[in-house]
């Protein structure tokens, strides 16, 4: 590994601001990088640090806070100034035009010409050169499309470095790649490094920021709580620094009553056993009983969602099996799984949860509105009914039901969308990221619901980034690292500290750290 | 249970801030209706009688009728550029049942038929966007061109002129001195609008259009949703059809619905139906229809060439949608 | 080069076809005034290649083309070549319109262009006082219609010319591969740092212009300008463009198979032609969009089939 540079850094930025609706986005946040290191920028989802990056490349003008980047005062106002400065950035999603060349791909926009028109010539020889350079042996004059992802992202680092980029920014690149793609990617990222370029690596895959970073910048709650050499903090530091404490906004049930319910919990809603789909569920088995909370805990980008979607219907298996009630099932479509009694709170509120046009009632009504209908005409008593009864026990606070759900605060549309599920009176509650992006009184009446929800016979499992949150409301936790089930922790062995350690070593065991941890906690 | 909890509005929800939006759309579409009113009043001879009246509102019933088929298909996200053909299907078949099945019966099966025949065109166009995943403008491109043909070598190409009260009276027939046709019109609209607001399909039809992933993961057969609004706008335009056979008194395959699916958008745009899907104002596009008419009829009225409306008709459509789309 | 085999194949049959069963299919004749006519169809169909392969539609080359007929018959008294930079010119400027209002007004290319359709044939009918504008019998201008230049059509060289430097671009120049790259991922197109707006605008510029030349072909072939001419001349452009294989999704396109749709749709009207001649049956003219269509829907289906496999893949390896 390289020892960076001394001196000064490429890129410094210091004390950048930042704020979207009167809400503080970033506050103080820094971010130094010098030439010839790939530096480590990690963070949860909302820490900040896509903001960060976004202020960096132009894409948003900070509100205070300086940036120097390569000896300069910068302030780029759009993404193109920050390309012709220096500073490449490659997305997860590749942005590369899937029906052009490789060769046509790393030149576009910049092709060089004779007498007018294109030289493929040259651009087909200096592509080719370049790949091979990065050890690669392929045919620059096939469409981008039919090479793997992996590859793909080796054609955006070369279009990075054939326009002489001093920075390059790697948004999560490596997350649909398996090791010998990811290992063929960091070759080609420590060559750029060696040639003295730098490169900041977004990523949540503690074993890659390892063998690959020299130094990290871990961001949480808009803000920059640790800088370090790579070596100097160990994984369960790192995702500790990461994941941090937040204000207890929910009473925690202790361990005994904990265990009490997990004594007094029903037979199994549904149970999972070895499933897989694509690349991000590779091999998750658990299940879920009536009467318990389970929580599912996991980095970002862990496959969280995507189990859930599997469990709801929502993506094809292609793996394992399911079964529900004891009996093995197949489920074809969300319908389906409806029909089953299971209910599916989404992580993502705007794009898959709200009608943002439609009124509360209807967004509420929405699901069970077919056992509201007689004939086909809505019956808007009874609608009516559920929603007010709704509103009430749920603490929904609006001006009228009949006003456009997207005018609601975050909390408050969340709320409604639980209540959308409850009124199908279901057996099973999928709930992705229930309390994300609410206020703090918002999850404490989540919580609270979700435990009465519980107490009541119904099977819940949730997701949930915050573990503070989530061993606040779970009675035991199901830990996936990277789309497989890795530990379950239950009674008194679920604890933050177990968890987390189980996400950064992937073992069911503690590491003695986490029980010195643990025995600390035990004693205040 | 939480204590804390803020009593819900007791009382009837009388101005709900949604509603309200859509009486301030609504409302700006009544006033540019209003002052065009006045604006005749004031200046247009003979404007205010029954005869402008009528003149006026039967120019729109094959307009607006087609319209509330595109507002059902509008709100799903896609478009219908098909509907010019089905009416040429139903307008071609019709004269050919009724010339030859002597009778109510005939006059009946000569209703029904091309009805049927022109939601059968629906259905493809259902088939292609759902099962198929083709973009509405392209599938529905096919029949655009094809349509028509199959309606000209039906008949080919020649005009069936017919005389026939019973099937036109819908047409000719009139009520209390107003043509039947406006009352069929003003029914559709008033069946419509209930459908959408008050019937299961109706809040199907808007969530498939408002957000297509929420409503396929709330269980919602987005699917089935399209396909009847394909098929009703298609059996709609059917029916818009056989009425302007009946005022012509004949049937001509080349020229029945010319031109409506760029009519039917238009009203359906500037009443206010937002073209991205996810809104469905079909009184709106009855509103947008009579704006554009009226504009019509008052450039003729002061002499200004019929093509010029073309010219003022296309700026409006462009107005309209750009308004639409900075209100978002 | 295998998808283009179906069409190729289908074009080989057709003229085949007209090679073994009519006697004067093959002639000179026939073969010139085919191309005479269907330059026009040609022309637009060019355009509106790279109109869709950025993705968009262009469905105002009918109305404008007629538009163009009627101003270069009015110009017409003034000289050949000033009627012809007349027609041009109108159809470019339209072109322009179209192309500044999607861009700025970020206003559905199909939307727009159905508006200036609609605008456009008001234009035309205004100019032309709702009537067709004859020619001025003294000009040259109805030789560039009707005449020949080494033994090949006038208007069929204008097209070919017209053909050969589309294809040029679409290969070879930084617009046209900037629009190839526009309609196969908008942004990452921006994301790259391309001028994503001034393609555009000259994509519908170039539309605009060569229908405005087809629309002055029309007017010099024919004798006078026709305002009501043109309706359904941009569903022959754009079946001929999705003939050729090009995806209506953009993104991918090519030139010369543009031209093969056009020669497969006019050989569609022109076997017709013969057969009717014939006697043996009596299939009429309108036989001729029911078959158009039947071939675009054909196209549809296939493209769906390869777009759907398409889809599937990328949702898996989400």
């Amino acid at each position: 590994m390289n020892t960076p540079n001394s001196g000064t850094p490429l890129l410094e930025m210091q004390d950048i601001d930042i704020s979207f609706g009167g809400v503080a986005a970033l506050r103080h946040a820094r971010l130094s990088v010098t030439a010839g290191e790939v530096h480590a920028l990690i963070g949860q989802n909302g820490a900040g640090k896509s903001t960060l990056i976004k202020i960096l490349t132009g894409a948003y003008r900070r509100t205070a806070g300086t940036i120097r980047f390569d000896g300069r005062e910068a302030d780029f106002r759009s993404p193109k100034e920050a390309r012709e400065a220096g500073i490449s950035t490659i997305y997860q999603e590749i942005n590369l035009v899937p029906f052009r060349s490789i060769a046509e791909n790393i030149f576009l926009g910049r092709e060089p010409r004779r007498f007018g028109l294109i030289d493929w010539k040259t651009i087909h020889r200096r592509a080719q050169e370049l790949l091979d350079s990065f050890g690669l042996q392929i045919d620059v004059s096939k469409p981008v499309r039919e090479f793997s992802t992996a590859i793909q992202q080796m054609v955006a680092l070369a279009r990075a470095v054939s326009s002489e980029a001093k920075m390059v920014i790697m948004d999560e690149s490596t997350s649909s790649l398996d090791e010998r793609e990811v290992e063929l990617l960091f070759s080609v990222v420590r060559r750029l490094r060696d040639d003295g370029r730098a490169v900041i690596f977004v990523s949540h895959r503690l074993d890659e920021l390892y063998a690959l970073c020299d130094r990290v910048t871990v961001m949480r709650d808009g803000q920059t709580v640790a800088e370090s050499p790579m070596a100097a903090l160990d994984k369960l530091q790192l995702v500790t620094t990461m994941l941090g404490r937040t204000l207890a906004a929910v009473v925690h049930e202790d361990s005994a009553v904990k265990e009490a319910n997990l004594a007094k919990r029903g037979s199994t809603a549904i149970s999972a056993t070895n499933l897989g789909a694509g690349a991000k569920v590779t091999d998750v088995s658990l299940d879920v009983h009536s009467g318990e909370a389970v929580g599912l805990a996991g980095l970002l980008g862990s496959g969280r969602t995507e189990t859930m979607r599997l469990m709801f219907g929502a993506d094809p298996t292609e793996r394992g099996s399911l079964s529900i009630d004891g009996k093995p099932v197949t489920l074809k479509s969300p319908q389906d799984a409806i029909a089953r009694g299971i209910a599916y709170l989404t992580e993502d509120r705007k794009g898959e949860g709200i009608v943002p046009e439609l009124s509360v009632r209807d967004n509420l009504t929405l699901v069970c509105l077919r056992t509201l209908t007689k004939r086909g005409v809505v019956d808007v008593a009874k609608q009516r009914e559920i929603v007010d009864r709704f509103i009430e026990s749920l603490g929904i606070k609006l001006r009228s039901a009949d006003q456009p759900i997207r005018e609601l605060s975050g909390g408050n549309q969340q709320k409604v969308l639980l209540a959308r599920w409850l009124a199908t009176n279901p057996g099973l509650l999928l709930l992705d990221e229930p309390t994300r992006g609410i206020d703090v009184g918002a999850k404490a009446d989540v919580a609270k619901i979700i435990r009465e929800l519980r107490d009541s016979g119904l099977a819940v499992l949730l997701s949930a980034s915050e573990l503070e949150e989530l061993t606040a409301v779970a009675d035991r936790a199901v830990v996936i690292r990277d789309g497989k089930t890795v530990a379950e922790l239950d009674g008194a062995r679920m604890s933050e500290a177990s968890i987390m350690d189980a996400i950064a070593y992937g073992s069911g065991e503690e590491s003695s750290l986490a029980e010195a941890v643990d025995a600390k906690e035990g004693q205040s | 249970m939480n204590q804390k909890t803020q009593p819900a509005t007791a009382a009837p929800l009388v101005q709900a801030a949604q509603k309200k939006k859509y009486r301030i759309t609504i409302q700006r579409e009544i006033a540019v209706l209003v002052a065009m009113i006045v604006f005749n009043l004031l200046f247009t001879q003979h404007f205010w009688s029954l005869q402008t009246f009528n003149v006026n509102l039967t120019q729109v019933v094959t307009i607006v009728i087609v319209g509330i088929g595109m507002t059902l298909v509008v709100a799903t996200g896609g478009i219908d550029l098909s509907v010019g053909a089905s009416m040429a299907i139903a307008g071609s078949l019709a004269p050919m049942i009724f010339m030859n099945v002597a009778g109510p019966f005939g006059i009946a099966l000569a209703f029904v038929l091309p009805v049927l025949a022109a939601a059968l065109c629906g259905v493809f166009n259902g088939f292609l966007v759902t099962r198929l995943s083709v973009q509405p403008i392209v599938a529905t491109l096919v029949l655009f061109i094809a349509g028509r043909g199959i309606a000209q070598v039906f008949t080919d190409g020649s005009l069936q002129a017919f005389d026939n009260p019973a099937f036109q009276w819908i047409a000719l027939g009139r009520v209390a001195g107003v043509p039947a046709q406006v009352f069929l019109m003003l029914a559709l609209v008033a069946v419509f609008a209930w459908i959408v607001r008050k019937t299961l399909f109706g809040q199907y039809l808007l969530v498939t259009g408002g957000n297509e992933r929420a409503a396929y993961l709330s269980g919602i057969p987005t699917a089935r949703v399209k396909m009847i609004a394909y098929t009703l706008c298609a059996g709609l335009a059917g029916l818009a059809g056989l009425i302007s056979i009946s005022v012509n008194s004949s049937s001509d395959a080349n020229v029945i619905g010319l031109g409506s699916e760029l009519d039917a958008i238009a009203a359906v745009a500037v009443g206010g139906t937002a073209l991205t899907g996810g809104r469905a104002y079909i009184v709106g596009t009855l509103i947008g229809a009579l704006i554009i008419q009226l504009l019509r009829y008052t450039l003729l009225a002061h002499g200004i060439p019929d093509a010029a409306a073309l010219v003022v008709k296309a700026g409006i459509i462009i107005a309209a949608v750009y308004v639409q789309r900075r209100q978002r | 080069m295998k998808k283009n085999l179906p069409i190729l194949l289908a074009l080989a049959a057709l003229l085949l076809l007209g090679v073994l069963r009519y006697d004067h299919f093959a002639s000179a004749y026939n073969i010139n005034s085919f191309w005479r006519y269907n330059s026009m169809f040609a022309l637009i169909s060019v355009g509106m290649a790279f109109v869709i392969i950025t993705g968009g539609i262009d469905l105002s080359v009918g109305t404008v083309a007629a538009l163009a007929s009627v101003v270069a018959a009015l110009a017409s008294p003034y000289g050949g070549l000033v009627a012809v930079l007349a027609g041009a010119g109108a159809g470019l400027a339209i072109g322009v319109l179209n192309g500044l209002v999607i861009t700025h007004m970020r206003i559905l290319p199909f939307i727009v262009t159905l508006a200036t359709s609609l605008g456009a044939h008001g234009l035309a009918l205004l100019l032309g006082h709702n009537d067709a504008v004859s020619i001025a019998p003294s000009s040259s201008f109805g030789n560039f219609g009707q005449g020949d230049l080494w033994g090949l059509p006038i208007p069929g060289i204008v097209a070919a010319v017209a053909a050969v430097l589309g294809w040029l671009a679409l290969r070879s120049t930084r617009f046209g591969r900037h629009a190839l790259a526009i309609g196969g991922s908008e942004e990452a197109s921006r994301l790259m740092g391309l001028n994503v707006d001034r393609t555009l605008v000259t994509v519908y510029a170039l539309s605009g212009l060569l229908a405005g030349i087809a629309g002055a072909i029309l007017a010099a072939q024919f004798g006078a300008g026709q305002p009501n001419e043109g309706v359904g001349w941009e569903l022959f452009a754009i079946s001929a463009v999705v003939l050729g294989g090009t995806l209506l999704t953009g993104g991918q396109g090519s030139i010369a198979m543009t031209i093969a749709g056009v020669a497969l749709l006019g050989l569609v009207f022109n076997l017709l032609n013969f057969e009717n001649g014939l006697g043996f049956i009596s299939l009429s003219a309108y036989w001729q969009s029911v078959i158009r269509g039947v071939f675009l829907l054909l196209v549809i289906v296939l493209q769906a089939r390869v777009l759907k496999k398409r889809v599937t893949v990328t949702k898996l390896a989400r």
